[in-house]
């Protein structure tokens, strides 16, 4: 340390903001610093995700806390010289409102106001690679509160009392479970931390790792203390090569620091911790799947009980927790029980970080109070619906959640209400879907995800979600059967109470939740063969609308199999095709029914050949007139 | 010590057996080391080939069929070699609903081949993965180790040029 530095600017490293460039502009403000002569006094830094990842690359500069969004490595230089020299800050860079007000500070801005960040703390303000950082910010403190002043029985208490529950997915009180592990008796004992993220749409353990990473370590450390285990285990799925990097990098300065390894804090505690990177099976989630994957093993799960808790690792007493569940552990010591549990609702106590993604006009990470309605989230934190469109569901849990309807956007968001909506928290991922998102289409998605996932082990999860695709499949290619939705609710419930693990018990979640909210979207599929949406393509068709076709063909040109031709007047007078054409005929006109569009009257009109077009919808995006209709 | 031959006629040897060796005997102590062998070993041969495989079930006393359980039961393993560059598209929740289903399918069109193919001059492979963890992105792609976001299926010859 030693140096001081007039200001700091954090630039976003987050994985949204480095696949935005936000790499580029950290250099090219270096170099302008370096060039100005200002390197000495003002340092860079990458910090991890800040949440607004849709804004990315993102950046604040410290002291006065002035928020960029959608830096290029051009703003630089204005950047340095207005801003850093002058004292003006840029501003085309500031945050605009949708009302087009101009916000300079970063807690001005609606969608971090509203947040209350406990879990995500030091994300996006520390340097995660630099231990010292965290250190500054009470690091470590908890770990030597809970070794130099309390009693293992004493830390297992507070988390209890807390009202802390896992933040994995199921909820499962943290305490109770630190307790049993604590009572049981086998050794040595294990402490494991659940990063493999397996929820598609959910990416709040990433940021926490690449972001704060020694909160994890912290934490796990406090476990092992509480329950008597010296050697822990983070299981990182291998699509996250930043967070193993950052993880690695924690530890080792964590090794150096003496807060790992051997007689920590002169307290004779030792504590070993190991990363253990995934390979790309999303079972591998599931506690006892991950726990043979660690193991060397095909990561399939076991029947439970027993549970991790008295055989887990090599068939030892092992505590699994999830990445967000430790993080919040640090500061439930340094504040106290009482602190945490008086947020969030009754029986779900603290904050949750949520996911935004999919068609919301603000996507990113949040953290709000539990018990935040799913409107405050979408709307107020949100920003609402991407292009001013319908809310028609946001989808939680992934692929053993449900999904949420407009009617029930004054949800609180906690555990038990969730799971009486046929939905449930899951791990945070909330994707947000408009009406351009078809139900059948989304249970689908799902339905063949987990049947990819699918570890094979048990007949009903193996089988039976087969079935049901099958039967998704065949409603979604306009073949569905009068009885199918029946059919889909009886093999889902037959699933969910005769499969093996987790995977396969949730597996018929999704679909048994849209068909409970959105039952009409199934019988239009089935019945009228019609996708209200437009979204499952055997169901929809192109076509050309003749009073907007310029005739410009190029359309036709950009088509793949030829499905566009050219036809003539006479032609679609007689097939009625055509808005043109068809309103005419409603008013009974019947000569000149194609009154010359605003085209070219030298070339031919052109139409769409249902039995070729493959639907691609390479016309739609093409046509710079919007003369092609999907309907 | 195994060696191959060079097009040009010229025995070269191929060290990475002896590589191969060293990382086993850097995890082989650890419990549960066949996973990281595995990673290592893919990392340096490209991918698992059955003689790699026996070689890791050899050294660490292991039944084949238990390397080989291991190798295909992880879809990051791979026992064919991909090609130089490798296309993953995200195929997560946030992504199918913003598209990436398009982005596919404009992939398999602009390199001729299926999900899991690689091009016959080697230089792609296309995969599909469920999420990359930039969501917030989404249709998110990844050439490699660069990740792009929110692309968009005409853009997809412009971003494999930069890979030609
Ligand atoms: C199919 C399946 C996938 C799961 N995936 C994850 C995951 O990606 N991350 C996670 O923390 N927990 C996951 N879980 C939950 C774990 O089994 C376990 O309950 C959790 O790690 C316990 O930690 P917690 O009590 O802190 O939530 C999954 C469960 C199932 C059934
Ligand atoms: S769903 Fe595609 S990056 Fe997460």
């Amino acid at each position: 340390m030693g140096v001081l530095y007039r200001a700091h600017v954090l630039v976003c490293g987050g994985a949204g903001c480095v696949s935005s460039g936000c790499r580029a502009v950290q250099e090219a403000l270096k170099s302008e610093l370096a060039k100005q002569g200002l390197d000495k006094e003002i340092k860079v830094v990458e910090t991890g995700c800040m949440g607004s990842c849709d804004l990315g690359p993102v950046m604040v500069v410290y002291p006065e806390g002035v928020f960029y969004r959608k830096v290029r490595p051009e703003d630089a230089r204005d950047i340095v010289q207005e801003h850093l020299l002058k004292g003006r800050p840029v501003e085309r860079l500031l945050y605009h409102t949708s009302q087009r007000e101009i916000i300079q500070q970063m807690e001005d801005i609606d969608f971090f106001a509203k947040q209350r960040k406990v879990v995500l703390r030091n994300c996006g303000i520390i340097d995660p690679e630099d231990i010292t950082e965290y250190i500054a910010r009470d690091g470590y403190e908890a770990l030597a509160r809970v070794l130099t002043e309390m009693t293992p029985e004493e830390v297992i208490d507070v988390v209890k009392k807390s009202g802390l529950r896992g933040r994995g997915g199921a909820g499962f009180p943290t305490g109770l479970k630190w307790e049993f592990c604590a009572k049981a008796t086998g050794r040595p004992k294990y402490v494991v931390c659940n990063a493999d993220e397996g929820d598609p749409g959910a990416f709040m353990d990433r940021s926490v790792l690449e972001g704060d990473p020694h909160s994890v370590i912290e934490a796990m450390a406090i476990a092992g203390r509480a329950i008597g285990s010296n050697q822990g285990f983070v299981y990182v799925r291998a699509e996250y090569p930043l967070a193993i990097q950052r993880l690695k990098h924690a530890i080792a300065q964590a090794y150096d620091y003496g807060l790992l390894g051997k007689d920590i804090f002169g307290t004779g505690f030792d504590f070993d911790l190991e990363i253990r990177v995934g390979a790309g099976a999303f079972v591998c989630g599931e506690e006892t799947a991950l726990l043979a994957s660690i193991e060397g093993k095909r990561g399939m799960p076991r029947p439970r009980p027993p549970f991790p808790a008295n055989e887990g690792l090599w068939g030892k007493p092992t505590l699994i927790n999830n990445v967000e569940t430790y993080a919040n552990i640090p500061p439930i010591i340094l504040n106290g029980w009482e602190w945490f549990a008086g947020i969030g609702t009754e029986k779900s106590k603290g904050t949750k970080v949520f996911a935004l993604a999919g068609k919301i006009a603000n996507t990113g990470l949040v953290e709000v109070p539990m018990g935040t309605t799913l409107r405050e989230i979408v709307y107020d934190i949100g920003g609402g619906i991407l292009g001013g469109k319908k809310f028609k569901a946001a989808q939680t849990g992934g692929p053993s959640g449900g999904c949420i309807p407009a009617e029930h956007l004054d949800t609180p968001m906690e555990y038990d209400t969730l799971v009486k909506l046929g939905a449930m928290m899951g791990s945070g991922g909330l994707i947000v879907m408009d009406e351009g998102t078809c139900m059948v289409d989304i249970a689908k998605f799902f339905l063949q995800f987990t049947q990819d996932e699918s570890c094979g082990k048990c007949i009903p999860c193996r089988e039976g979600t087969r079935a049901m695709l099958d039967i998704l499949t065949r409603i979604t290619e306009g073949r569905g059967r009068e009885g199918d939705i029946e059919l889909l609710e009886h093999l889902g419930t037959t699933i969910k109470d005769t499969a093996l693990c987790g995977l396969g018990q949730t597996a018929p979640n999704p679909v048994l939740s849209t068909i409970r909210y959105f039952r009409h979207e199934y019988e239009a599929h089935i019945r009228e063969k019609r996708c209200p949406a437009g979204v499952c393509a055997a169901l929809v068709h192109y076509e050309i609308l003749q009073d907007k076709c310029k005739r410009c063909g190029l359309c036709r040109r950009s088509c793949p199999v030829d499905a566009i031709e050219e036809t003539t007047e006479a032609e679609l007078v007689a097939a009625g095709v055509g808005a043109a054409g068809a309103d005419m005929q409603a008013a009974g006109a019947s000569q000149g029914a194609i009154s010359q569009p605003a085209s070219s009257p030298k070339r031919k009109p052109l139409f769409i050949n249902q039995e070729r077009c493959i639907k691609c919808g390479v016309c739609m995006r093409e046509c710079r007139f919007q003369a092609i209709n999907r309907c | 010590m195994p060696t191959a031959t060079c097009r040009c006629g010229e025995t070269i040897v191929d060290d990475r057996w002896e590589k191969l060796d060293e990382i086993i005997e850097k995890h082989r102590a650890k419990q549960g080391a066949l996973i990281p062998i595995l990673h290592e070993a893919q990392e340096l041969f490209g991918c698992l080939s059955e003689d790699v495989q026996l070689k890791v079930a050899h050294a660490l006393g292991i039944s084949p069929a238990e390397v080989y359980g291991v190798a295909t039961f992880y879809s990051f393993f791979t026992l064919k070699p991909r090609g130089k560059h490798k296309i993953a598209v995200c195929l997560g929740t946030a992504c199918y609903v913003r598209g990436a289903s398009e982005l596919v399918r404009a992939l398999k069109e602009e390199l001729g081949v299926e999900v899991n193919g690689t091009t016959k001059d080697g230089r792609f492979t296309l995969e599909v993965v469920r999420c990359l963890g930039a969501c917030g992105l989404a249709p998110v792609m990844m050439i490699g180790d660069n990740v792009y976001g929110r692309v968009k299926p005409e853009k997809i010859p412009e971003i494999l040029k930069e890979y030609q």
